[in-house]
C-alpha cells in the first residue's frame, strides 16, 4: 500500500486547476446571485432514508456511499446529488409562499462513477426556481444555464430540449407493468429501436407507432412539426409540444434543439427537460428540467425547475483563465518595498516575496513578473529565470 | 471535434460484413486492415475515417467520443453495459447465438433442477451471471479469454457460456449446446453527443446503412 495512493476516480486539484475551478466557481455563483438566486449550503451527509426517499429506480441508492451514525445508530448517506437537499430547504425550511430562487455549489460523492470519464467527487453547482408552475420558470432556467456557460467562455453549441410528458402520455392508461415501462425507458434512452420494436408488441397501434417514432424525433425546430404529424393526438402531447414550441420561439437567440426520446431523470422529472452540449465534450455538460412533485415528500408540493453541472468537468473544457500570474518581490531588506507591495496587492495583484536562497524556482510558485529597484524607483519587469 | 466522422470497427468477420453497408452510404475504406498494419484507415471520403480496434473495445471508443460510430456485437454491448451509447440499428450481420454448452453426457437439466452449484467458464461473465441468476442457479464463474471449449474437457468447468455460429467447434470437442441464451448480431452504436452535434453528417450515413440492412 502506497501512502500517496488515492482511491479510483478520486483526485487532487493541483494549483493551476484548483485556481481555475475556484475562478469559475466565483464567476458562476456571482452570475447566479446577480440573477437573484440565493446561495444555500446543505450538509455533506444526511440520513440515508431521507436522501434516498423516492429513488424509484434504485439508481441513486447504488451511487450513494453509506455509513452508520454512531450517535443515532441510523444509516447515513453522503450526498450523491444536492438537488433533493435544496428542494428540502425550499419546501420545509424556508416555507415561503411565493417564488424562491436558490443556488448551490458543493462536492457530491458517487460510490460508482457516473461514466468512464467521470470523477467520483463531482463539484456540483446548480440553480433552482421553486413555486412557479408556468413556462416562464423553464424559460428563465434555460437562459440562466446559457448565461453560466457564457461566463465560463464556453458558449453552448446546443441546448437540447425534451418533455417527459410525451412518453408519459404515450403509455398512459395502458397498464404497462413497471418492469416493462423501465425497459421501454432504457430502450428510448439508448435509441435502441430493435428492442423498442419488441417491447411495444401488443400495444395499441397508434401508441406503438408513437413510441417507435420518438428516437428519430431529434434535431432542429422541424422536430416539433414532425412530432405533431407522427405522434397520436392526445391532449397531453399537444400541450407538451405547445410548451416546447413556445420556448423555442421565445429563445430563438439560443442554439436550441430537440430530442423527444431524452427521458433522463424520468423518475422525478415532470415536464420540460434540457441538456447542454459544448464542442469537444463527448457528453452533455449540464442537465436540467422540471420536477414539480419534489417537495411532496418534505411536506409541501412545490413547482420546481432548474439545472446542475459538474464544475470540475466544466473547468476542463473552459478556456476562461484566471488572472495573470504573480509578481515576485525581493525579500524586504530595503523597507521601501513594503509600501510598494501593499500598493500592488491593493490593486489586486498577487505579490510573492522571495525567501533567500531559492533563485530560479519562483516560476513554479506562479510568478511571471518581478519587482525591481531601478534608479531608485520600483518597477515591474518580466521575470528572468536566473 | 471537427466535422469529421470516425468509425470504430474490429477486424475480421464484422469488418468484412460491414463493407457493403458502408458502401451503401458511399463510404469505402482505402485499405484492408488484414493486409495493412495501420490502425487509422482513410476512406474515399475526406471527412470519414475508420479506426481498427478490438471488438470488445468498440463501445469504449465510442463512449469516450474517440469514435462517433462503431459496430459491435450485442454480446460485447451487453458485457460493456451499453449505457451512454445510442444503439439505433440492428445490422443483422455477424449473426450467432449465445449458448450454454456442456460435455455430451452431462445431465444439464438435472443439475439445474437441483439448483446445484455449477462451475461455468466464459468470456461473457456479466451475461452468464444474469442468465443463471434469472434461472435461480448458483454458479461459480471462471473468466477465460479464449479456447473456451477446453475448460470442460480439462475439468476446469462443468459448462461454458460462449458464442456459437455453426456449432463445429463444439462438435469437434464433444460438447453439446444445451441452452440458447440469446440471438446475437452486430449493432451500430453512436456516441450520444456526436449524434446531436454532427447530425447533418451522421444522419444520412445512418439512413443509408439502415436502407442497406438485409
Amino acid at each position: 500500500m502506497h501512502a500517496w495512493l488515492l482511491p479510483e476516480a478520486i483526485e487532487d486539484l493541483l494549483p493551476a486547476e484548483a485556481a481555475q475551478v475556484e475562478f469559475l466557481r466565483r464567476r458562476l455563483l456571482d452570475d447566479f446571485l446577480r440573477h437573484g438566486y440565493q446561495l444555500v449550503a446543505p450538509p455533506l451527509l444526511e440520513f440515508a432514508d431521507a436522501l434516498l426517499e423516492g429513488d424509484a429506480g434504485g439508481d441513486l441508492s447504488l451511487r450513494t456511499f453509506k455509513l452508520v451514525d454512531q450517535l443515532s445508530g441510523r444509516t447515513l448517506a453522503l450526498r450523491a446529488d444536492m438537488t433533493p437537499q435544496v428542494a428540502r430547504i425550499d419546501a420545509h425550511l424556508l416555507n415561503r409562499p411565493g417564488v424562491t430562487r436558490l443556488c448551490y455549489c458543493g462536492s457530491v460523492l458517487h460510490a460508482r462513477p457516473a461514466d468512464l470519464l467521470a470523477t467520483r467527487e463531482p463539484l456540483q453547482m446548480g440553480a433552482e426556481i421553486y413555486g412557479h408552475a408556468g413556462l416562464e420558470a423553464d424559460h428563465e432556467a434555460i437562459r440562466l444555464l446559457a448565461s453560466a456557460l457564457r461566463q465560463a467562455d464556453l458558449p453552448p453549441s446546443r441546448i437540447d430540449l425534451g418533455h417527459v410528458g410525451i412518453f408519459r402520455a404515450l403509455i398512459d392508461g395502458l397498464a404497462v407493468p413497471a418492469d416493462r415501462e423501465r425497459a421501454l425507458f432504457d430502450a428510448l434512452q439508448t435509441k435502441d429501436i430493435p428492442a423498442l420494436r419488441e417491447l411495444t408488441q401488443g400495444l395499441p397501434e397508434d401508441r406503438r407507432a408513437g413510441l417507435l417514432a420518438l428516437p428519430g424525433l431529434y434535431g432542429g425546430i422541424e422536430v416539433l412539426s414532425g412530432a405533431a404529424a407522427r405522434l397520436p393526438t392526445l391532449p397531453a402531447i399537444s400541450a407538451a409540444l405547445g410548451d416546447l414550441l413556445r420556448l423555442a420561439t421565445e429563445m430563438a437567440d439560443l442554439p436550441l434543439s430537440f430530442d423527444l426520446a431524452d427521458l433522463r431523470g424520468y423518475h422525478y422529472h415532470t415536464g420540460v427537460v434540457f441538456a447542454a452540449y459544448c464542442a469537444n465534450s463527448p457528453a452533455s455538460v449540464a442537465l436540467g428540467g422540471r420536477y414539480d412533485a419534489s417537495g411532496v415528500r418534505y411536506g409541501r408540493a412545490r413547482s420546481a425547475t432548474g439545472f446542475s453541472l459538474d464544475l470540475r468537468a466544466l473547468t476542463r473544457l473552459s478556456a476562461a483563465a484566471p488572472m495573470p500570474g504573480a509578481i515576485l518581490a525581493p525579500w524586504p531588506e530595503d523597507v521601501s518595498v513594503h509600501g510598494e507591495i501593499e500598493r500592488l496587492r491593493a490593486q489586486g495583484e498577487t505579490v510573492v516575496t522571495a525567501l533567500p536562497g531559492h533563485a530560479g524556482t519562483w516560476r513554479e510558485a506562479g510568478c511571471d513578473r518581478q519587482l525591481v529597484l531601478r534608479d531608485g524607483k520600483w518597477i515591474i519587469e518580466a521575470l528572468l529565470d536566473n | 471535434m471537427s466535422a469529421m466522422i470516425t468509425i470504430a470497427l474490429s477486424k475480421g468477420r464484422i469488418f468484412e460484413e460491414t463493407l457493403p453497408l458502408l458502401a451503401a452510404a458511399g463510404i469505402v475504406p482505402n485499405e484492408n486492415p488484414e493486409q495493412s498494419r495501420k490502425l487509422i484507415i482513410g476512406t474515399n471520403r475526406a471527412d470519414v475515417r475508420v479506426v481498427i480496434v478490438r471488438a470488445s473495445d468498440v463501445p469504449t471508443y465510442v463512449q469516450y467520443g474517440a469514435a462517433d460510430l462503431g459496430i459491435a456485437g450485442k454480446d460485447v454491448l451487453i458485457e460493456h453495459g451499453g449505457a451512454a451509447l445510442y444503439q439505433p440499428l440492428d445490422l443483422k450481420i455477424a449473426k450467432c447465438r449465445m449458448c450454454v454448452a456442456t460435455p455430451a453426457g452431462f445431465d444439464y437439466a438435472a443439475a439445474v433442477r437441483r439448483g446445484a452449484r455449477l462451475r461455468v467458464a466464459s468470456k461473457y461473465i456479466n451475461t452468464a451471471r444474469e442468465h443463471f441468476a434469472a434461472k435461480g442457479v448458483h454458479v461459480d464463474l471462471i473468466k477465460l479469454y479464449g479456447s473456451m471449449e477446453l475448460a470442460p474437457l480439462a475439468g476446469l468447468a462443468d459448462a461454458i457460456v460462449d458464442l456459437v455460429s455453426s456449432g463445429g467447434t463444439l462438435k469437434a470437442n464433444n460438447l453439446v449446446e444445451v441452452e440458447e441464451i440469446m440471438q446475437i448480431s452486430s449493432r451500430l452504436v453512436v456516441n450520444q453527443a456526436s449524434l446531436k452535434m454532427k447530425r447533418g453528417l451522421l444522419q444520412p450515413v445512418l439512413d443509408a446503412i439502415e436502407g442497406a440492412i438485409q
